[in-house]
Formats: C-alpha cells, structure tokens, sequence
C-alpha cells in the first residue's frame, strides 16, 4: 500500500495577522508557518492506516517558506517513511491551484493507492487543494472524512455533514480523501526524535514546474469590522464569576 | 445563457439545506446585474418536488437513479457536463461539506477559477466581485476572477435565505427536467447509507444553558471543572470541534457547523476562540458570555460579555456561586 501525504504550510493563526503595504496581500515575511491542522490529521490517518493494512507512507510538499524539512522531519518522526519536497520560485501564500498542479505531477511519478491531505487550510482562498490533486490525477476525491478503513483495494469512508449526520461510501482505489479528523488525535513526536532524524533523514527534491496561477486577483485584503464586540468585565475570577452568576439569575435559570 | 448564475442545490433526506435558499437570492440579485437568469441546479432521483421551493429564475432538474443520494464522484461529472455545455458567467456552490468535495475539482476540469468561502458577492458595473472569509475569519480578501466565468463556493449563512424561498411574494419557478448529459456508469465512489447520530446522550440543543469548552481547556482532566459546573446548572457540558476530535467528550456535544446549531437563552463559551466554525453553531444564542485568555479572540465579536481571566480558576469560582 502505498499513501502519500501531500501537506500545505500555513501562516501560525496564532500570530497577528498584518496586510501588505499594497494592501493586498499578507505581509507573509513577519508571519511564522506551521502546518496546515487538518494536514496532521491527514499523516496520523495514514499512519494508522499503514501500521493496520502495512504499506509506506510518503509526505510531500511545496516548499512555499524555505523551511519545509522542519516540517518533513516532524513527519518522519511521526512515523512517515519518506519525504520529499517541491522546489522553485514559489513564494510563501503560492495559491492552492498552482501547490496542486505541482503536488499532482509529483504524486503521479509514485503511484499512489490512496492519497490522504488535509481536507482544507486556512489560506484556501482560491479552493481546497484535495480536489484540485485528485482532478489532476483523475481519481475521485471525498472529502470532510473522519475515518478511513482500507482494504482489499477499497476504502470505506465516514463523510460528515452538518448536525452529526454522516454518510458511508465506498472507492475503489486509487483515490484521494480530505482528511477532516483522523481516528485518534494525532501523535507527538519529541524534539529529541525530530532533531536526531533532521541529521540522518534524506528528503528528496523535486524540481517544480510551472506555477498554475489562482483565477483571480485580490484587488484588496483587510481585517473585518466586528459588528460589536462583548462588553469586557475586569476583575478578579471571583469577581468575575459574580457577575456571571448575576446574569444567569436574571433569565430565572439558577436552580434552587 | 451565457450570462446565467448557476446555483447547486443541496439537499438531503429529502429536505432542502438553507443554503440552496441563501445562495439562490443572491443570485437572483446577480443575474439581474449581469443580464441573466439565476438557475437553480438541482440533482436527484424522483426528487422534482424540491424544485418548488426554490425561488430562482429557472430549475435544473437532473434526474438519474445515480444522482439519488450525494455522490461526490457523480456530481461532479455531472456538473462539468452542464457547465461545458451551458456555460453559465457563474455557479455558485455551498462551502459545505458537499460543495467542497466539487467546487475545487471542477475549477480544474471546467478550468475555471474558483473563489472559495466566500461571504460577500456583488455586481460591480456588470464585473463580479467576491469576497472570501479566510485565515480562520481573520482576514476578508475582495478578489475579482481573471477571466468573465467563474466558480464560487459561498459560506453558509453569509447571505439571507427567505429572498431565495418561495412565498412572500416569489413563485415557484419553471422546471426542466433532464436526463443525466454524461453517462453515470462505472462510479469507483459508491453511496452506502447515513448515519445518524447515535442516541441516548444528552440533546444539547435542548437545553436553556450550555457550559461550552474549547482548547482553552487545556489538558482532559480539567474537563471536570466544567462538567461539575454544568451539574449545578442543571444543564451539560457542549465543546468546540477540537474537544471532539481529541475525543475529550463525544461528537454529540460538538457545537458548530459540523456539529449542532444551539440557541440556547445562556451560552457560556470557555477557553473558545471563536472559529468561523463554532460561530455558526452558537450565534443564535440569547446571552453570550465569553472567557478566553486572548483579548483578540473573535468569540468576543459575538459575545455580548467577556472577561479574559484563566477559565480554570473560574469555573470552581462560578460553581460555587451557583451552589449559593
């Protein structure tokens, strides 16, 4: 069985968020990235699913900041068995459509029997790159799945909709699933761990093609206006709890 | 037909999503911008009826055994199909957890440009401008597509339903029913059945208070100290998708557009930094009070009080208050 991870950096939403001078943009360069939340899950689901049906578990990715292996590392130290990483002038923000094409042509240089990424990402504002991959491969795509079974050349899937509602499908291999959560939470790997196999891992790169360019153009990027905001309590968290207390009393929901 | 906006209806268990409502208004309201018609796609088995409720120009109706429950693989063909053969300016598609299993794959195959989570749409002089919510619902981006078609995949609740629904004044609209325009044979994504949530926890959309927890939380033993406080309330503790997933409480306490929509009259949102996720699953809420350690957090934009003390030292603090 042979599954690859494709994985997306993206800026630490953590961090305050600053627009370009432009205006049109992030000031990518004062951002940290990380990687994508939904694209950890992805490697845990496929690690879960190679220590369950065997196979290798490959990690790729455009390397949008300079500082992929960081990333790959992790990975490796997670219980990937290779990695490898997209190089060229693509620069931090590299829209979904041109990460997908170039994820796509190194994908399918390694037969892939199911691909497993990230079922979105925080900067996806020009479309979830799952899809894009699986259209370039012609393989069908389900996404916004929480569990994935593989066997006998097929993966029974778990796709949730809104309200808890979920529906089963069944593919025929190969295919490429949007990974919303995996089956457990995803693993640690120690710093030691990481640090030990930055020295020893080999990543292997791949030479990226042309960039496939969004479909359209950010004439102006800004933070929204709130329609207002909660009045803020000071105080102690005694003080504060008082006045919690205080409200939840007046709608008559304090029982006693 | 050139000019058309396309609107992909959602449906499922027989029953319209708001969104097809949402997004077929806006349409209305577009189309008319561009010289058009909004029409509704709609995609089913014997499932014609739910055409009457959609009040667009037009209805679509593609009627095939295949197309009788949402098949990823199935829509997809089919919409390309139509999009190649009818070519609309614009289809329109929910950012739901349907409409991003097509929009980005048909951006590739129809190639077309997708703008994607958008919440704002407009005609601008005859040019559509999009809005996209992105970076967690830190950042708006007003984008405009490079060529005159375009894909856009619309956030729920980002535009009002009833403009879009039959009655109050909209009749319901002609229907063309078709048959599938591509053969639907030899699908690798088979359809198996639904799962329904399981039964027997609390409803939490049910209750007139809820002690909701995010990450805030920090580690599951603390999850005591809510739960102890939703005791004395009377009520159960609900969460945020992180909590769920980590597997700290079940998935039936999930509050937010993959889990429940909650209005209860009190939602207390704990260590909840307010993700556009959570936001459409509790903003109904009649009084929101907000505690989270992060002044910025955008749970505060919705709330209507907040204080920014360490939620575990409140929540011992709040219990005992309640206990009187």
């Amino acid at each position: 069985m042979n599954i690859i991870v494709p994985i997306k950096q993206v800026p630490n939403l953590t961090d305050e968020l600053e627009i370009n001078g432009e205006g049109n943009n992030l000031d990518h360069e004062a951002l940290q990235y990380v990687l994508n939340e939904f694209d950890e899950h992805a490697l845990e689901e496929a690690v879960l699913t190679k220590e369950s049906a065997s196979g290798t578990v490959t990690v790729v990715g455009v390397d949008t900041t300079g500082e992929l292996d960081g990333a790959l590392h992790t990975a490796l130290a997670k219980g990937a068995d290779k990695a490898a990483k997209i190089t060229g002038d693509f620069p931090r923000g590299t829209d979904s459509h041109t990460q997908a094409r170039l994820l796509a042509e190194a994908i399918k240089d390694m037969s892939p029997d199911i691909v497993l990424t990230g079922v979105q990402a925080a900067d996806d504002r020009d479309g979830q790159i799952g899809p894009m991959i699986a259209a370039h491969l012609g393989m069908p795509y389900v996404g916004v799945v929480t569990g994935v079974t593989v066997s006998g050349g097929k993966a029974v899937l778990h796709k949730e909709y809104a309200g808890g509602v979920m529906a089963e499908f069944e593919v025929s291999l190969p295919m490429v699933v949007g990974v919303q959560a995996a089956h457990q939470p995803p693993r640690y790997a120690p710093v030691s761990k990481i640090r030990q196999i930055a020295k020893t891992a080999k990543i292997d790169e791949i030479a990226g093609g042309e960039a496939a360019g969004a479909g359209s153009t950010v004439r102006r990027m800004f933070k929204p206006e709130s329609a207002g905001h909660a009045e803020m309590w000071e105080g102690s968290p005694e003080e504060v709890a008082e006045k919690i207390a205080g409200l939840i009393r007046d709608k008559g929901l304090l029982r006693g | 037909m050139a000019n058309d906006v396309f609107v992909l209806a959602e449906h499922l268990n027989g029953k319209l999503a708001d969104i097809t409502f949402e997004m077929a208004g806006k349409a209305k309201e577009l189309a008319t911008g561009f010289g058009g018609r909004a029409v509704a796609v709609l995609l089913g088995s014997g499932a014609k009826s739910l055409a009457e409720s959609i009040g667009a120009d037009a209805v679509l109706y593609v009627d095939d055994p295949a197309l009788a429950e949402f098949n990823p693989e199935a829509y997809s063909r089919v919409l390309a199909a139509l999009i190649k053969e009818r070519g609309p300016r614009l289809v329109m598609m929910g950012n739901t957890s349907a409409g991003m299993d097509l929009g980005a794959g048909l951006s590739v195959m129809a190639g077309l440009p997708l703008i994607a989570y958008v919440n704002g749409l407009a005609a601008d002089g005859g040019a559509l401008v999009a809005t996209s919510q992105i970076y967690g619902g830190k950042i708006q981006a007003e984008a405009v597509p490079d060529g005159k078609a375009c894909l856009v995949s619309c956030l729920a609740g980002a535009f009002p339903a009833d403009s879009g629904r039959v009655g109050a004044g909209l009749a319901p609209a002609p229907v063309e029913q078709i048959a599938s325009p591509v053969s639907l044979d030899g699908l690798k994504v088979k359809f198996v059945k639904l799962i329904q949530p399981e039964g027997g926890d609390v409803d939490i959309t049910q209750q007139l208070i809820l002690v909701s927890i995010g990450r805030g939380i920090g580690g599951q033993e603390n999850i005591e100290l809510a739960q102890e406080l939703a005791e004395a309330l009377g009520t159960a503790v609900s969460a945020s998708r992180p909590i769920t997933d980590a597997g700290w409480l079940p998935k039936t306490r999930q509050v937010g557009k993959s889990g429940l929509t909650v209005k209860p009259k009190v939602y207390l949102a704990f260590g909840i930094s307010g993700a556009p996720e959570h936001l459409e699953g509790m903003r109904g809420a009649e009084l929101i009070i907000a505690v989270n350690t992060d002044p910025k957090a955008p749970i505060f934009d919705v709330a209507h009080y907040g204080a920014t003390c360490d939620m575990l030292d409140l929540l011992p603090a709040l219990t005992e208050k309640v206990k009187g």
